[in-house]
């Protein structure tokens, strides 16, 4: 990723009454490096490709954001809708808020961080490859099937605010063959398909790093984070996929 | 038959999203059509033109009393056809051409009508409620009477649809000034079949309306199932056993609307045997007595019904939809840019699970049929 002068100029769009095209088009007929879009509608597939920029984003930014992204930043004062990061391969995507079903979808590379909850299939397809693996970290909870088919990266999932209630839905990590999933509870998460193994997580240096960025980013306590149980889900190398539609639970 | 004409609903497969957004005053305070424009305007780009529609309730106080008939004709002749049927079956309290506006992306209309309707006590007393016979009568109407298709037959309630982008299609009905209490819309990007003015959402039968985003893998085995309890799927597509389903389930059965969504959207039995005994008990018996009502494949629906809304998603969500409240009003969209376009500043905005369906009802009243 690369640097991003925080004394350059700042560059402010207006997205009101502008299509995803228009938009996108302004973005990307300018070398600006920090941008700030205001007032932001549904517009999609912004940041798709970006790198080297940071930008700011202030209303509801539309479905892919991020997309096939390689090193922009990318802030978002509100909440992301559906797809945010979708085959991400590097840089970093900051949600002050909630993010809808499928983040991270076929992620690559760099970080996710969303203070809220996200909604269905968190990382789903998530892979890795030598030096690339992605990380995704949300705040609170994420819908079902979270890394659903992941092949690779790290998913952390704080279950802040949920007094040691699991903070997913059902059948976690459905298909999942790669990759690891940290999740912060007290209670195992329900419907467990039997191609995770669960395990309480002995040593968190995996995701120490991850999880003193996220607090940093949110302002939390990264101490008191850290002090909570986690399991971590891998997949269960005992139990290939010969039947995986028809013996669907442990 | 409506007329299947080639290039008709079910002649050809096109594989291929829709949107759709709603809104609803619990306290049945009564607001324009202007927001559901804006709501659905900003999805633009979830439907390609090919069909554009929106419920609007509680718009004909008036006639609150009478069933509203909106009506497509091919031609003068079917209308006459058609209105000697109305006139035979029922006391006609007024009727008129629905004033329209020329808009340019909008072509190849129909003739469309509304009459505000009562059947004839003497036709149906000791054989069946009123409401059965106002739905029969529908159903004759659009499978025996060619080039005449009845697309609306609530109280007080009004669908207007037809083909083009959804903005599009409120600006030609004059949306904006009609004023109701809960309005739909839906944005069309047909999938299996190209678009007719017919086929376009909401589909409607008496005060329930439905728009869907997603398609029907179960399609078929859920059509054999109703048309085993009298209703004719005319159109081919899917969203009209939707409808149907509900029809059943809610009018018919007496179910009520939350009950009705656990058959269409059942939890996975894995899931019902972890429930406490009361309610694995009632879900074991849903999905027993109605199991081939269970609706399977992608699917978002907003259902709009007497005094009521209610949201679902396919119990695996495989479709977005979130819901925003602010005081009294309720928001569900494909797109939270949808709700956030007409209300900015919300109480609170979060997408249901998959399966698990979101009602409001007017001034807290229950979903059941018979309690309202």
């Amino acid at each position: 990723m690369r640097d991003v002068s925080p004394t350059a100029d700042v560059l402010s769009i207006s997205a009101e009454g502008l299509s995803f095209k228009e938009l996108n088009d302004k973005l990307r007929a300018t070398n600006a490096t920090e941008i700030v879009i205001n007032n932001a509608a549904g517009q999609r597939y912004i940041a798709a490709g970006a790198e080297g920029r940071r930008l700011t984003i202030n209303g509801t930014p539309g479905n892919a954001l991020a997309a096939y992204m390689d090193g922009a930043e990318i802030i978002v004062n509100g909440n992301a809708q559906d797809a945010v990061g979708d085959t991400m391969n590097d840089g970093r995507v900051i949600v002050h808020g909630s993010a809808g079903d499928a983040l991270g979808y076929g992620m690559r590379g760099g970080l996710i961080c969303v203070k809220g909850c996200s909604g269905y299939r968190t990382g789903i397809h998530m892979k890795q490859y030598q030096d690339k693996s992605p990380v995704i970290v949300i705040g609170e909870s994420c819908g079902s099937f979270l890394g659903e088919y992941m092949a690779g990266g790290t998913i952390v999932v704080l279950g802040i605010g949920l007094r040691g209630q699991a903070p997913v839905g059902n059948f976690t990590g459905t298909g999942m063959h790669g990759g690891e999933i940290y999740i912060r509870s007290d209670e195992e998460p329900k419907n467990l398909p039997a191609q995770v193994s669960i395990d309480t997580a002995s040593n968190l240096d995996d995701i120490r790093g991850h999880v003193r960025a996220f607090a940093q980013l949110f302002g939390c306590d990264a101490d008191e984070l850290l002090s909570g149980n986690f399991f971590v889900l891998r997949p269960n190398a005992k139990n290939p996929y010969h039947s995986l539609y028809t013996q669907y639970l442990r | 038959m409506v007329k299947l004409k080639p290039m008709s609903e079910g002649m050809v497969r096109i594989p291929s999203g829709c949107a759709i957004s709603g809104m609803f005053s619990r306290n049945g305070k009564r607001f324009s059509g202007e927001d559901i424009i804006k709501s659905i305007e900003i999805m633009h780009d979830r439907s390609n033109g090919l069909g554009g529609g929106f419920a609007a309730y509680g718009i004909y106080p008036e006639f609150k009393e009478y069933y509203a008939f909106h009506i497509f004709f091919d031609d003068i002749e079917a209308q006459r056809r058609c209105e000697a049927f109305l006139d035979k079956h029922f006391e006609i309290a007024h009727s008129s051409e629905i004033p329209t506006r020329h808009v340019a992306n909008i072509t190849e209309q129909p003739l469309i009508w509304r009459y505000f309707v009562l059947p004839f006590t003497s036709h149906y007393i000791s054989k069946m409620d009123e409401r059965e016979y106002v739905a029969q009568c529908v159903f004759t109407i659009n499978s025996d009477y060619k080039g005449c298709f009845v697309f609306s037959s609530g109280k007080n309630l009004g669908v207007f649809k037809g083909v083009g982008y959804p903005e599009d299609i409120a600006r030609f009905y004059m949306l904006e000034d009609y004023y109701g209490y809960c309005f739909t819309a839906h944005g069309r990007y047909p999938t299996n079949t190209p678009g007719w003015w017919g086929g376009a959402h909401p589909f409607s039968l008496l005060d329930y309306t439905v728009i869907h985003n997603g398609e029907i893998s179960s399609y078929d085995a859920n059509r054999r199932a109703i048309e085993m309890y009298g209703y004719k799927c005319a159109l081919l597509t899917d969203t009209e056993v939707i409808a149907y389903i509900i029809d059943y389930l809610h009018r018919k059965k007496g179910l009520t609307m939350q009950e009705s969504a656990w058959v269409i959207a059942a939890p996975f039995w894995q899931t019902i045997e972890r429930m406490p005994e009361q309610d694995r008990a009632l879900h074991q018996y849903l999905r027993m007595a109605f199991s081939a009502l269970l609706i399977n494949g992608p699917f978002s629906i907003i259902v709009g019904f007497e005094n009521g809304i209610m949201a679902l998603n396919d119990r695996l969500k495989l479709r977005s939809m979130v819901v925003g409240e602010k005081d009294d009003m309720v928001y569900i969209a494909s797109e939270e840019s949808a709700i956030r376009i007409i209300a900015p500043v919300l109480d609170k905005i979060y997408a249901p699970m998959g399966g698990e369906p979101f009602i409001a009802t007017l001034n807290g009243t229950e979903d059941g049929y018979g309690s309202i």
